[in-house]
């Protein structure tokens, strides 16, 4: 038997019974669609979660001092001193996976400029600093480790204080501001970065040698946090297991002590806040799976009553040559085209209605290709699977039987 | 008596049915030769065995003993497939409800048998289905659909789709069983000129009265063969026609 004859045969099978053909592939279509746009809308959002993430810095790991002790007296961790220079030092020297390490020691006050003030935060930092939270200095230059060691007065600002200090657009390079009491130059002027996810203004900050924010604002020592970089992300565990052995080694810890110091990573917390949005995914997906599924039950219920409806035309189709295989063949190529058709249009559809709700509800969305092959692979064997047992049943009639029937 | 080819051969043909625990013999010995250019009616009342003879004939059954050779093929050995080949290039079905695919036009309706002939063009398709509309006299009618058509035009679309295959013997089954008296007669007609165009044709019927416009009448009851006639006075169906009143309209 020839295939172009069979499929032909079923196309128009299938032409004589348009309505009923396309219900049936109905089914498909709102079934394929809606995995595409679900999975659309799913993607779409973790990826802009991600992409706000990343933005913030590059796998970056957050030390604190202070353990996550429960129970008991648990101190502030600002009050702790745990974290020394030496520390910094050690992280920056006997690791392999960490590529910047900064100190960092913050304080919060009032930035006057002329008759403008404003309340911001100023962040005693080193060099790495910028390139750990991804800043980049716009006009201007950054300061340098000179100006670290002999604790200079000199800052970076960020584009909402400069916007504050100077309203009048004048160009703030080389300007003196005072934070509280203490003068600083204005070295250079960082490029904006927004808000981010968690909706903190990331341009509302100064920028200083660490060393000038220990000494002249906090008057201390020690450090209140000390930021890294991992090489990858993949390497972010290999870095934080490597920083907490110096840590405890420096910090002089029995191995049954807690840790006197607190690591956090960006991929802790991106897949913190990732987490929600995969299960809404994985939620979405699963409905739409199972109306896919519905669809399939469609097709079987469908092609089984055009098997008994069509019980006469095949006995007929019986008795004038044709074998078992190509009444099989007919009837599974009828449901493998439903629910291909179908399957072409509910991605189609589904394409859409993903655009659309970007277009329309600004929602990120993110087409995955795999999410439109895996769904029309899905169909395809969704015709298949539930074709076949009509199919089946249609080859194994007797062609007497099937000519008598009424 | 007969010098022709021999088309079907029936040897001893037994048939019997398992139905619960008793054993139904429907056929219980039949033989007979059919050579080419006969135009026979296999007479007999329901219960007569006459359906299982046709099936077997068609090769849609298999009989329990005995042999058939369909134009010198032995047909009882045969699997389901190689019967379902040997229908589709040697017999042309005509049923009593034509079985016409619905919404379906006339010439694809002819074209079907050929379908399943892998070793036909569909270019050698479309010809030899126009030119047996054009035999049975529905030249002008060949993109008409099934429900666009009367029985007759039915009927003559089903009898050009069992000549399509050029096969070497036509099964009719009560093919006249559906339709007023003219238009019977009308096909009878069709089927004797089939018949004067040197077709071999067997057909099944309950009516008598059509085996005499046939060569040969065999009758069956009970599962044997009780009549076996010639025919040598064949009436002539047309001339039947034309004696019957004018359709007043």
């Amino acid at each position: 038997m020839n295939f172009a004859n069979l499929f032909k045969i079923a196309v128009k099978a299938l032409s004589n019974n348009k309505l009923r053909g396309f219900l049936t592939m109905l089914g498909i279509i709102i079934g394929v669609a809606s995995v595409i746009t679900m999975l659309a809308i799913g993607q779409g959002s973790k990826r802009s979660i991600q992409a706000e993430i990343s933005e913030m810095g590059s796998n970056m790991i957050m030390i604190h001092p202070g353990g996550d002790r429960r129970g008991g007296v648990q101190l502030s961790a600002d009050d702790m001193e745990s974290l020394k220079l030496q520390d910094l030092e050690d992280i920056q020297t006997q690791t392999r996976f960490v590529t910047y390490v900064s100190p960092s020691v913050n304080s919060a006050g009032q930035a006057v400029y002329g008759a403008n003030n404003t309340p911001t935060t100023i962040y005693g930092v080193n060099l790495d600093y910028l390139e750990i939270r991804r800043y980049r200095v716009g006009d201007g230059d950054s300061f340098s480790e000179q100006d670290i060691k002999t604790a200079a007065k000199v800052c970076l600002v960020g584009k909402t204080v400069v916007d504050e200090l100077f309203p009048d657009g004048e160009n703030p390079v080389g300007k003196i501001i005072r934070f509280g009491t203490i003068p600083f130059r204005i070295v250079g002027v960082l490029e904006s970065k927004g808000y981010n996810s968690m909706g903190m203004d990331q341009d509302d900050l100064i920028i200083a040698p660490y060393t000038t924010v220990q000494k002249r604002i906090l008057a201390i020592t020690h450090l209140q946090e000390i930021i890294c970089s991992a090489l990858t992300e993949a390497y972010t565990d290999q870095a934080i297991d490597e920083i907490s052995a110096i840590l405890r080694e420096n910090h002089r810890l029995k191995p049954s002590d807690e840790d006197d110091f607190s690591i956090r990573s960006q991929q802790e917390m991106a897949s913190m806040l990732t987490s929600t949005t995969d299960m809404m995914t994985v939620l979405l997906a699963a409905v739409a799976g199972i109306s896919l599924l519905v669809g399939g039950i469609g097709i079987m219920n469908i092609m089984y009553v055009s098997v008994t409806e069509r019980t006469r035309e095949i006995g007929l189709r019986m008795s004038i040559g044709a074998k078992g295989f190509d009444i099989l063949a007919q009837f599974l190529i009828e449901s493998i085209l439903i629910s291909v058709t179908g399957g072409l249009i509910g991605v189609l559809v589904g394409v859409g209605a993903a655009i659309a709700v970007n277009l329309i509800a600004a929602f990120p969305i993110y087409i995955q290709p795999w999410s439109v092959f895996l769904s029309f692979a899905v169909c395809t064997l969704t015709g298949v699977f539930f074709g076949w047992y009509p199919a089946q049943k249609a080859a194994m009639l007797d062609p007497i039987e099937a000519l008598r029937y009424e | 008596m007969n010098t022709e080819k021999e088309i079907i051969r029936l040897e001893n043909i037994r048939r019997d049915f398992h139905v619960g625990d008793e054993t139904v013999h429907a056929l219980r010995g039949v033989s007979f030769t059919i050579h080419e250019g006969e135009f026979v009616t296999i007479m007999g009342t329901s219960g007569s065995g006459k359906s299982t003879l046709l099936n077997t004939l068609g090769c849609l059954d298999s009989p329990t003993s005995g042999e058939y050779y369909l134009d010198g093929i032995p047909v009882r050995s045969m699997d389901k497939n190689q019967r379902a080949t040997l229908r589709n290039r040697k017999i042309g079905f005509v049923f009593q409800n034509y079985n016409l695919l619905p919404k379906t036009t006339a010439v694809e309706n002819v074209e079907l048998p050929l379908m399943y002939n892998p070793s036909c063009s569909a270019a050698e398709r479309r010809r030899r289905a126009i030119e047996a509309l054009q035999a049975v006299g529905l030249g002008d009618r060949l993109q008409h659909r099934s429900n666009q058509m009367s029985g007759g035009q039915m009927q003559r679309v089903a009898i050009a789709r069992a000549l399509v295959n050029n096969p070497a013997v036509i099964l009719a089954d009560e093919a006249t069983g559906n339709l007023d008296t003219r238009t019977s007669f009308e096909v009878l007609v069709l089927f004797q000129e089939l018949h004067a165009a040197g077709r071999t044709i067997i057909f099944v019927t309950h009516n008598p009265e059509i085996a005499q416009y046939s060569s040969r009448n065999i009758t069956l009851r009970d599962g044997h063969i009780t009549g076996d006639t010639f025919n040598e006075h064949m009436l002539s169906a047309a001339e039947a026609l034309a004696r019957l009143p004018k359709p007043e309209d």
